[in-house]
């Protein structure tokens, strides 16, 4: 027992000031892009090597979309730079889309009659649809000591019973399609839908292949779209904190 | 060497044509001498023809680290089965029934892997109709019949941020007699995708083929691309390959000491161990802006360098992560509620592990010296040589103490890496890949053997690519840790192996 004290003490108290104090993000995160950067993109256009998955277009001078952007070392598509504002999660799936003149949007709060009943409790049931256990990890990281989701309320619960929403990451496999939907009726309602990640919003790397259902938008309303290939844990946690109303 | 058995070494093209191709007996007894002989299975797989299926089988000898493949022609849609004599190839068997529609004669256990469609349309192993869907954990599992014998039966939801998996208990009480675990529900088709590549996804699609070993994967991947390019790595770019590998085996040992402990339900090295984990992803991070590594590697070197202030900045971060972790881990062999669950509880034997042919740190716990970057060595490990720590008594508490020998190790490494940094590029530019040829590239990942087979076709395109994750062979090693032992100790046994989902998936 005294060891475990003594521990504790080395330790020290380890839970993270956010978001009394701002985050700092490694100098080589790639977040919102830079937006003169794409319509520099749309200037230079290389027909020869298009995004992968159609997440740059260069019409109306340079258009990404941040929902299949995988945020890649090495854009593909050209110049497009990526800053390491990570606030990235917006509750439209139109919202993603970055290009010139379009507004910087971040997440809204709940409808006043959900916030009033999640504002202080929202527990969530999670389900891996053909995750690349990124997602899932990051995710996880979020009840660690070091974040310490519980203290805005939030928990993941194992039950789809004792739970407020679905917590979606993956592409939405064949495999697994029937079992989210069967998890997401067990939810009570009012309930509301997050998907976490490139792959459960578009379909990530997964895009159009054969075997996979193109993100969970499909098949049951999204509320909350987190984007990233994971999303960095800040990223998930800002939108949290915006849709509970808890980020001034 | 036995004369169907073709020599070959990991990250090193051969002209596919020079394997000499064996008739069906040969074949297999080619197979079932070498396991005879200390031998393993490390890949074996088809490749859908038009009239029959090739067969190849990658086998590791572990003297000289040499690797040895061998092929043959299976035509007539049947093959004998091996399983029976070789519980290893039990899956690859079904797998490659699953994939080319080939019908293994007399195998035990014949039914599907992941519930997918086979590769060619119309062969399929099952005479399952095209119009239908497959559904998928639907299968005739073991039962234990008798008195008082009762199932259990959970997943693929489970109750944690998991992946999902289905799991029978036969179980007679709180006694688990047997367990089967039932997969396909991560299935993406990844191994369908890669014909006629490299693609331009194609590279997303190896970093996330377990995301929690992007690098292991990534690194396995782009080695093979290198060999069949005729690329060099430069020693820098070896180097920061190397300080990535550790570095993601750093942050999931971790994450699993700590899920270890909080599965005995001691708190404090739970909790210590899931904020530490978060240190060593940082240090990820640092090298590339990702967490888990993505977009670090890319084939003929890394992406990004490491500048000195970054290196003195990991320096730093490792110095704290290893105070951290040391404290947190030690309460662990202190604290007798903790040992008293861990020792004695889900063990598998030597001689199971090695006919299973288990891998990786499940493997070294029950004894097995194995380890690719000491046996196979690739990139920066042939150059440095990292000490393999075994156990003997194969439990949970054998596979918690290796994790923690491996980690301290990595951390020596990385450190002693970051200090002698070489210069030069971190990177060389591409090239076509070489038409009609073979590769094996192995890696060490933090779970066990990473085994990528390329082969490519007369224009340098993928005739076939075949990925092999640890969990592959390790998952039948979990059930058979947990026969005789109480239902109540699977979440426990579970996380000392923690395999991948989605890597055997694919």
């Amino acid at each position: 027992m005294i060891r475990a004290l003594i521990a504790r003490i080395r330790q020290g108290h380890r839970t993270m000031p956010y978001p009394a104090a701002p985050l700092q993000m490694p100098e080589r995160f790639r977040g919102y892009p830079v937006v003169s950067s794409l319509e520099r993109a749309a200037e230079e256009k290389d027909e020869a090597s298009p995004c992968p998955y159609g997440a740059y277009t260069a019409e109306g001078g340079g258009c990404l979309d941040m929902g299949k952007c995988l945020f890649c070392a090495e854009c593909s598509a050209g110049t497009v730079e990526f800053t390491t504002d990570y606030q990235l999660a917006v509750t439209r799936r139109d919202h993603l889309m970055v290009g010139p003149g379009a507004d910087r949007r971040h997440a809204s709060p709940l409808p006043p009659d959900l916030l009033r009943m999640f504002g202080r409790s929202l527990k969530f049931r999670e389900v891996s649809a053909g995750g690349c256990n990124a997602c899932e990890a990051d995710t996880n990281v979020l009840s660690t000591i070091g974040w310490d989701l519980g203290r805005f309320g939030i928990q993941f619960v194992a039950s789809p019973r004792h739970a407020d929403g679905l917590w979606v990451t993956g592409p939405v496999t064949e495999n697994m399609h029937q079992a989210l939907l069967t998890t997401y009726e067990a939810i009570p309602a009012p309930k509301i839908v997050v998907a976490c990640g490139a792959c459960a919003i578009n379909g990530g790397p997964y895009l159009d292949s054969p075997r996979v259902l193109n993100g969970v938008d499909s098949l049951i309303p999204v509320d909350l779209y987190i984007p990233g290939c994971p999303p960095n844990p800040a990223t998930i946690l800002d939108g949290l904190l915006r849709i509970l109303d808890k980020l001034k | 060497m036995n004369n169907s058995l073709h020599p070959l070494y990991n990250g090193l093209a051969i002209p596919f044509a020079g394997i000499p191709q064996a008739d069906a007996g040969q074949f297999l007894q080619t197979i079932l001498d070498a396991i005879d002989r200390g031998r393993r299975i490390v890949s074996y797989f088809g490749i859908p023809g038009q009239d029959a299926v090739t067969l190849v089988c990658v086998l590791a000898d572990k003297s000289e680290g040499r690797l040895g493949v061998t092929r043959t022609a299976a035509g007539g849609g049947h093959f004998p089965s091996l399983a029976n004599l070789c519980p290893q190839a039990q899956l690859f068997e079904r797998e490659i029934a699953e994939q080319c529609g080939l019908i293994f004669d007399d195998h035990p256990w014949f039914k599907p892997v992941r519930f997918h469609r086979p590769f060619t349309p119309g062969r399929d192993a099952w005479n399952r109709p095209a119009g239908e869907p497959i559904p998928v954990g639907v299968m005739d599992y073991f039962q234990v019949e008798g008195p008082e014998v009762h199932e259990v039966a959970v997943g693929p939801v489970h109750a944690g941020i998991i992946e999902p998996g289905h799991f029978r208990f036969q179980c007679h009480g709180e006694e688990v007699f047997h367990l089967e675990i039932s997969h396909g529900y991560q299935h993406r088709g990844i191994e369908a995708d890669l014909f006629g590549g490299p693609h331009p996804r194609t590279l997303h699609h190896m970093e996330t083929l377990a995301g929690d070993t992007t690098i292991g994967h990534g690194q396995a991947y782009c080695m093979a691309v290198e060999a069949l390019a005729g690329l060099k790595v430069t020693p820098r770019g070896e180097v920061l390959r190397g300080i990535a590998l550790e570095l993601e085996r750093l942050a999931n040992h971790t994450g699993d000491l700590g899920a270890i402990a909080g599965d005995v339900g001691y708190l404090p090295t739970s909790s210590f161990c899931g904020r530490i984990r978060g240190d060593f992803l940082n240090m990820t991070a640092v090298l590339c802006g990702s967490r888990f590594g993505r977009g670090l590697l890319t084939p003929g070197g890394t992406v990004f360098d490491l500048t000195q202030g970054q290196r003195d900045d990991l320096l730093r971060r490792l110095a704290e992560a290893r105070r951290d972790l040391t404290g947190a881990i030690d309460l662990l062999w202190n604290t007798p509620s903790v040992m008293g669950r861990l020792e004695g509880t889900g063990t598998v034997s030597l001689e199971m592990a090695l006919e299973l042919g288990m891998v990786g740190p499940a493997a070294r716990a029950s004894g097995i010296k194995r380890d690719v970057r000491h046996g196979y060595p690739f990139g920066i490990f042939r150059m440095t040589h990292l000490p393999v720590a075994t156990a003997f008594h194969g439990d949970v508490c054998a596979r918690t103490m290796i994790r923690w020998q491996e980690a301290q190790k990595s951390m020596d490494f990385i450190d002693e890496q970051l200090r002698q940094l070489p210069s030069g590029d971190h990177r060389v530019t591409t090239s076509p890949l070489a038409a009609g040829q073979l590769v094996v590239a192995m890696t060490e990942g933090w779970r066990g053997e990473i085994c990528h087979v390329a082969i490519t076709d007369d224009l340098g395109r993928f005739a076939r690519y075949k990925v092999v994750d640890p969990s592959f062979h390790n998952w039948p090693g979990l059930a058979m840790a947990l026969r005789g032992q109480q239902i109540s100790d699977f979440p426990l046994c579970n996380k000392s192996f923690n395999l991948s989902y989605c890597g055997f998936d694919l």
